[in-house]
């Protein structure tokens, strides 16, 4: 009878709370799968097939749906976080790789690598609103904190665009090394840390005057510098510190946040691409595309403490508590 | 000698002259805008190229008329893109010159239109006397087709960058890689031109360098007839595999044979069953029209929707100059040779060209350092450098003559 019992109150607990758990979402460029790990246990607990080369992926500001950009159909698909399946689609253009969501969860901006364009799209009605002409080879999207400025860089033209997101017209242009990958805003906007992953640097740009104020470097012994292409960036809720993926260099650097020097190189798997932490900040996840793996940092020790095995070149990651 | 002007040429006669005519009402068109918007720079890209039939075994080999030069013109588009937020304006101008034509006149031509950077698809003996005519000038030239060592080594000119590889180069990077698959016993077919003879040194000097031997050397002469024939199958059937005869236990077939009379015959004719390589089969080239890693795929989608042709080494050597001019036009605003120059040798540049790492220039020649992709015609196979093949400054110099064995000396060039 004690067992009937137990088993009921482990049954009622499970479906009072079916989805607390904090889940980490991976796209798996080549299997063209998203794997879904539970960050308690550390496991990978589902496969979901998507379409075709899954690259970017997000979590909507609701959390009901997670958005992932499959590239070779064209177009972004939403996972239903209930059910973990695939439930609809949104017109993003051709060839979406990366996108933002404005704070208010209803716009939806995608950089189109092959148009030089970046997309508008209502989440809600899932209908293109319009697009701004930006430079050659669009890609990372972000956008201030403020919910004013949109940003995008373009890798061949090599800048980051400011649009202005009410008339949705570029405000300056702000030049970075080569190949610019991925913008990320300090929490307080006060910073906007741009990666180039061929110039092997992160631009460090002063939002208000539009300029480069620093250029963070990496120098790792024993590595040559082609091998240290700075890709993703994930800045720290208190601004303190910086996590930057050198992909290749299969390491992440350490960056102090207010002197923007590197404090440590954490070893990580091969070819690093994109991360995001937990929503406690204790653990940053990392996608290792060439080992097809997943790396978890924690983050006050700054130490690996475990890797997880996804599916083949994992490419983005996108973490949230539902 | 034609001269043609404009963002986008055609390829015909008449095409060309249409455009001539409506470059020259747009040219107008911007004269009127520039007295608006004075602030623009105008950054003016000659390109030289030499005409004339280069044919090849295959239908699939043989050169469109705007090899080379589309890829400028695609280049000149995504500077234009960048420029839009700089005001700066790329415009190409384009001379081509029939055989008898002298380079030199035709650099007078382009310095007298105010160009100073002028893009080079010329022979080696023509380029010298375009680069040296140039001097005089001011001019710098970018060298995107002629692949000869000596133009870096003992005949480099100090005006002179090259975006092509050399054939040291392409020898190396095939070579580290049937180094690394352990087929190290190569029979080494030569074509009986000058060129083939070129490439055949430079493999030589590769499988010495890395190991590989060469078991046996085949020369096929060339003995002149068409290289398509309406019943020429039946032959090649026979003759390849008996030419291939008796030659002493192999690991891999090869073939320098740029004048392409033979190389694309041998796979599967060859009198044992081994692979091809060199100018047929496993390929060495700077760019494959299949490309499609480190971003490449973008760049193949523009250059098709622009051109409704895929894209060959000779454009990607051609884009890479172009966007090296762009790049020094974008950090520093250089305009001129002497700017473009300067950038282009500082540590501030990096060339981005969808081959997964940085090029930069070899500041002892001005040759770019570049991985040399391995293609068998479909995919990109490989890519060298490849893994274990170590350098004490940068692996991409393990591939064609490094610093301490160059010929090359800048300051004392008559560049």
């Amino acid at each position: 009878m004690w067992r009937g019992v137990l088993l009921g109150t482990v049954i009622a607990l499970g479906l009072a709370q079916p989805a607390a758990a904090v889940m980490a979402y991976v796209s798996n460029e080549k299997s063209n799968t998203v794997s879904v790990i539970d960050t308690d246990k550390w496991q990978v607990v589902k496969t979901i097939k998507v379409g075709q080369r899954p690259r970017g992926i997000a979590f909507t500001k609701d959390e009901k749906y997670v958005l992932v950009a499959v590239g070779d159909d064209d177009t972004i698909q939403m996972i239903d976080t209930k059910t973990q399946e695939v439930a609809d689609t949104l017109p993003s253009g051709p060839d979406p790789e990366l996108f933002v969501e404005d704070p208010g969860g209803k716009l939806l901006y995608v950089a189109n690598e092959n148009d030089n364009t970046v997309t508008v799209i209502d989440i809600e009605k899932r209908t293109q609103l319009g697009a701004v002409q930006v430079g050659v080879e669009p890609e990372g999207m972000e956008i201030s904190p403020d919910g004013k400025i949109l940003i995008n860089t373009s890798e061949t033209t090599n800048m980051a665009h400011f649009i202005d997101l009410a008339s949705r017209k570029i405000v300056a242009n702000v030049l970075v090394d080569s190949r610019p990958r991925f913008a990320a805003f300090k929490p307080d906007g006060s910073e906007l840390w741009v990666s180039s992953e061929i110039g092997g640097t992160v631009s460090v740009i002063d939002p208000v005057r539009h300029a480069v104020k620093k250029k963070v470097t990496f120098a790792i012994p024993g590595l040559r510098a082609e091998a240290i292409q700075p890709v993703g960036i994930s800045i720290a809720g208190d601004g303190k510190k910086g996590f930057i993926a050198l992909g290749p260099a299969n390491r992440v650097a350490v960056v102090d946040g207010a002197t923007h020097d590197v404090i440590k190189y954490l070893l990580v798997g091969q070819r690093v691409w994109h991360m995001a932490f937990t929503p406690d900040e204790k653990y940053l996840l990392t996608t290792n595309g060439v080992s097809n793996d997943v790396s978890i940092i924690d983050v006050t020790a700054l130490k690996v403490i475990k890797t997880i095995q996804v599916g083949e070149l994992p490419w983005g990651v996108t973490i949230a508590r539902h | 000698m034609e001269v043609a002007w404009g963002f986008r040429g055609g390829t015909t006669p008449r095409e060309r002259s249409l455009i001539r005519t409506l470059l020259v009402a747009a040219a107008l068109c911007l004269l009127a805008q520039d007295a608006r918007a004075a602030e623009t720079t105008d950054i003016k890209i000659g390109y030289l190229r030499q005409g004339g039939a280069r044919t090849a075994i295959s239908l699939l080999d043989i050169p469109t008329a705007n090899d080379g030069v589309a890829g400028a013109k695609l280049a000149i588009d995504d500077n234009n893109t960048t420029g839009r937020f700089l005001n700066q304006r790329f415009t190409l101008q384009e001379i081509e010159l029939k055989e008898e034509d002298d380079p030199a006149a035709a650099v007078g031509t382009l310095a007298e239109h105010g160009v100073s950077l002028v893009l080079a698809d010329l022979p080696a003996v023509a380029l010298i006397r375009a680069a040296d005519a140039g001097r005089a000038r001011g001019l710098l030239l970018f060298n995107v087709g002629a692949i000869d060592d000596r133009l870096r080594e003992q005949d480099c000119r100090a005006n002179v960058i090259h975006t092509a590889p050399t054939r040291s180069m392409l020898a190396d990077g095939l070579a580290q890689y049937l180094v690394w698959k352990q087929w190290r016993k190569w029979l080494l077919v030569v074509g009986s031109h000058e060129a083939d003879k070129l490439f055949a040194e430079a493999l030589r000097r590769a499988a010495k360098r890395f190991g590989a031997t060469i078991v046996q050397e085949k020369v096929f002469e060339d003995t002149g007839g068409a290289r398509r024939t309406d019943s020429g199958l039946t032959q090649i059937q026979s003759q390849i595999p008996l030419f291939m005869q008796s030659a002493p236990e192999h690991d891999v077939v090869v073939a320098a044979d740029e004048s392409q009379v033979f190389a694309t015959y041998l796979p599967y004719r060859t009198w044992l069953p081994r692979p091809v390589a060199g100018s047929a089969g496993l390929m060495p080239t700077s760019w494959d029209s299949s490309h499609d890693q480190w971003g490449a795929n973008q760049l193949q989608n523009r250059f098709v929707a622009l051109f409704h042709r895929r894209m060959t080494a000779r454009d990607m050597q051609a884009w890479m100059a172009a966007r090296m001019i762009g790049e020094a036009a974008a950090h520093q605003h250089a305009a001129d040779a002497t700017q473009t120059l300067d950038f282009l040798k500082s540590p501030a540049f990096a060339l981005a060209a969808f081959k997964g790492q940085r090029l930069t220039l070899r500041e002892w020649n001005l040759q770019l350092r570049q991985p040399i992709l391995l293609s068998d015609g479909r995919v990109t196979v490989s890519a060298s450098p490849q893994p274990g093949f170590l350098h004490q400054f940068s692996e991409l110099d393990t591939l064609g003559v490094d610093r301490p064995e160059t010929k090359c000396r800048l300051d004392a060039s008559k560049g």
